[in-house]
């Protein structure tokens, strides 16, 4: 299979080692791996702020930048979800755009999503010895439908404990632009799952999204509670 | 009160998010409710299902609004009641006002209306002389505490027993310990009295039955039971979009709400009553009132991206999973309708940006509203729609304008994107101890204030890419001559 890497901005400009650990993976798992150099944001950071005119142009170029792949895959729940859920309707007046949205929509997917459901390959034979709890993230669960395949990925991790997070179903506050333009909200948000990441008793805080992972451990550690936040792909990455 | 004063944005969640009684009693509360939903949903089987039928019936009856109010006005003359058709609240609240002048009366007992929080009824009431008595535990408290409701179910969610206690001291005249029955017979001995003297009685209406002319409501306490049975006058106020086809609708739509607000397979009391009075009754008014409420809803149903929320059924299930309503409660929306619903109807309702252009803002875009309501209702969607909204009719700042130029030029050129990013990387040291982000030019600074921010890498995934690329490929090479 070619699989092409939707790298998403957070991760192309934050943290590329998501995008070189997923490439590892899958060549290693036999598979051509490419990356599609025009890509840059799937437009949710205007969306949600209501800036649509503005999203349109980012969405076009990101549908544009995979049109030949075959197959595209995010490490971001939030991403993705965005394309799947929020596209048709972006383009609903625009015929061209929509079919082309709906084919990336058709071909896309998150990384733990893929790896379980579609390469069907969820034991990479990691080992990697922590405990860490999973914090289900909004977009990854709500939109996506993503509440096993991560945890199935872990469970496949040797030496990995899964300690439960309470109330992991709140939001954590981040909310792209929220957390900027609401910054009260978002603390107290924020504030309360550190609480809980903390409660869980794990050592290493783990999900699919680096937005809401640098969110809660940004504040854990300006708050002098360092629990680090690990994507689950850098989790395989460091047992790989 | 504080409905007097105008409203700060800032001020109400500064004082909101100080107040750790309100948040430690809105989470025990909402986590409660939350959980009781739940179970009461899953007992249904597939929840889903239900959640399906209740949102085909209340789009149509949306859909067709003007044929079923046309069928429920109708019946409602027919079996002798008056119907009166509000277009603005004010139309709403000279309806009531008129009634109580015709019969000269002072005293008014009322069961729970969220119509009568959004009409304003009660201070235009009271001018007149009248005496208000909220008979709904909760309504009675706040009532007397000059708030307004803090939840559309749980009027009194933020305040606990102690303050209560102290709430009704000094109607009582005398002490009162605080535990729930002292002050549970406290009120029910007040009202009891009340009831029997109260000339006109005002409740709330569930749902109407379009083909009978039944009212539905529900509660917890009978107190709407006695609303609807002792005054010989009664007035009942219903949002013009609350209506169901006939009882086989009823039933499913009874399922969802009180399940959705309580977690209760049925609520303790559900009264359907046709009312006024006829021969051979035993109770209920002689003279009823159907007051119909537009307010805008007619706006709503003509506006096709907001129509869902008018299915909306009031359950309050999106308070109970909203992250935000947990930690400010309902008071700092500074609306009637606050939580994630709030958001939505508020500005639609008042059909005014100005003044409530701050509540599409109260929320991360979790989804957990559109997830909880049971007849689905895209919330999170309706939310960002309104910001969509406030974006092309030019209510928001330039500068956030300018900003989101930027980013589309930015995200839209991803080689100057990388330009901007090295430079960025080689830049933030200024704003770097220990390794990590602390500090920065707004409108991050918004971000640092409560966390630290991991510093760019010296290499994006674009600078990696190329030669993570040579070597994957020389790897496949390998691989292929391996076999």
């Amino acid at each position: 299979m070619r699989i092409s890497i939707f790298i998403t901005c957070l991760g192309n400009m934050l943290y590329p080692d998501l995008g070189v650990t997923m490439a590892k993976i899958f060549s290693q798992l036999g598979h051509t791996v490419d990356y599609p150099d025009n890509q840059a944001c799937c437009g949710q950071i205007s969306f949600n702020s209501g800036y649509t005119e503005d999203t349109r142009a980012i969405a076009r170029n990101l549908i544009d930048a995979f049109e030949d792949s075959e197959v595209v895959v995010a490490p971001s729940g939030s991403c993705i979800g965005m394309i799947h859920h929020n596209y048709p309707s972006l383009f609903e007046n625009d015929p061209v755009y929509l079919k082309k949205a709906t084919d990336l929509i058709h071909k896309s997917y998150e990384f733990s999503q893929f790896l379980v459901n579609v390469l069907k390959q969820p034991d990479l034979g990691a080992r990697y010895k922590a405990k860490v709890t999973y914090h289900p993230s909004c977009h990854a669960t709500r939109l996506m439908g993503i509440r096993d395949e991560p945890l199935t990925l872990l469970e496949h991790i040797q030496g990995i404990e899964v300690v439960p997070l309470p109330e992991a179903q709140l939001c954590c506050g981040f909310g792209g632009t929220f957390a900027i333009k609401m910054p009260v909200i978002s603390e107290a948000m924020v504030q309360e799952k550190a609480q809980h990441v903390i409660d869980s008793g794990a050592d290493i805080l783990t999900g699919l999204d680096m937005g809401c992972l640098m969110n809660i451990s940004g504040y854990l550690e300006k708050h002098g509670h360092p629990v680090p936040a690990m994507h689950i792909i850098q989790l395989l990455g460091k047992g790989m | 009160m504080s409905e007097n004063k105008p409203y700060d944005m800032q001020e109400a969640l500064d004082k909101a998010l100080k107040d750790d009684f309100l948040r430690m009693a809105t989470r025990r509360a909402t986590d409660k409710l939350r959980h009781q939903k739940l179970d009461a949903a899953n007992q249904l089987g597939d929840w889903e299902e239900w959640r399906e039928a209740g949102e085909k019936i209340r789009n149509q009856v949306i859909l067709n609004l003007d044929y079923y109010l046309k069928q429920l006005i109708e019946n409602v003359e027919k079996n002798g009641g008056h119907v009166h058709l509000a277009k603005t609240p004010q139309d709403a609240v000279n309806a009531v006002q008129e009634i109580f002048q015709k019969h000269n009366a002072k005293t008014l007992i009322k069961s729970k209306s969220m119509i009568s929080e959004e009409i304003h009824l009660n201070p235009v009431l009271e001018k007149d002389g009248v005496e208000v008595i909220e008979t709904d535990l909760g309504e009675y408290i706040v009532q007397i505490a000059h708030e307004p409701p803090s939840h559309i179910i749980v009027p009194a969610m933020h305040k606990n027993r102690d303050q209560i206690a102290k709430l009704f001291e000094p109607i009582a005249g005398h002490s009162l310990t605080s535990d729930t029955p002292t002050l549970t017979k406290f009120a029910r001995g007040k009202m009891r009295k009340k009831f029997l003297n109260g000339e006109i009685g005002i409740s709330g209406c569930n749902f109407a039955v379009a083909d009978t002319g039944t009212i539905a409501m529900v509660t917890n306490e009978g107190n709407g039971r006695m609303v609807s049975t002792l005054p010989k006058v009664q007035i009942t106020l219903m949002g013009m979009e609350r209506i169901v086809p006939s009882f086989k609708e009823l039933g499913v739509m009874l399922n969802l709400l009180a399940r959705s607000a309580t977690g209760q397979r049925l609520s303790a009391y559900t009264t359907l009553y046709t009312p006024p009075r006829r021969e051979g009754d035993v109770d209920g008014p002689e003279e009823w009132h159907l007051v119909i409420l537009d307010h805008n809803r007619s706006e709503i149903l003509g506006d096709p991206d907001f129509r869902a929320s008018l299915r909306c059924i009031r359950c309050g299930s999106c308070f109970n999973v909203c992250p935000v309503y947990r930690q400010i409660g309902g008071h700092a929306y500074g609306s009637v309708y606050a939580g994630p619903i709030g958001i939505v109807i508020t500005p639609l309702l008042e059909q005014d940006y100005e003044k409530w252009g701050h509540l599409p803002y109260f929320s991360s875009i979790c989804g957990a509203c559109a997830e909880a309501c049971p007849v689905r209702i895209p919330l999170h969607d309706l939310i960002v729609k309104h910001r969509d909204r406030k974006v092309l009719t030019g209510q928001t700042s330039a500068i956030e304008h300018q900003a989101f130029r930027a980013y589309r030029y930015y995200f839209t050129h991803p080689k100057v994107l990388r330009h901007f990013v090295h430079w960025g990387a080689r830049m933030q040291f200024v704003f770097m101890r220990r390794g990590r982000i602390v500090m920065g030019p707004p409108p991050l600074a918004n971000w640092l204030k409560s966390r630290y921010l991991t510093p760019l890498p010296r290499q994006t995934f674009d600078d990696l890419w190329p030669m993570l690329e040579r070597r994957l490929k020389k790897i496949e090479l390998q691989r292929g001559e391996q076999k």
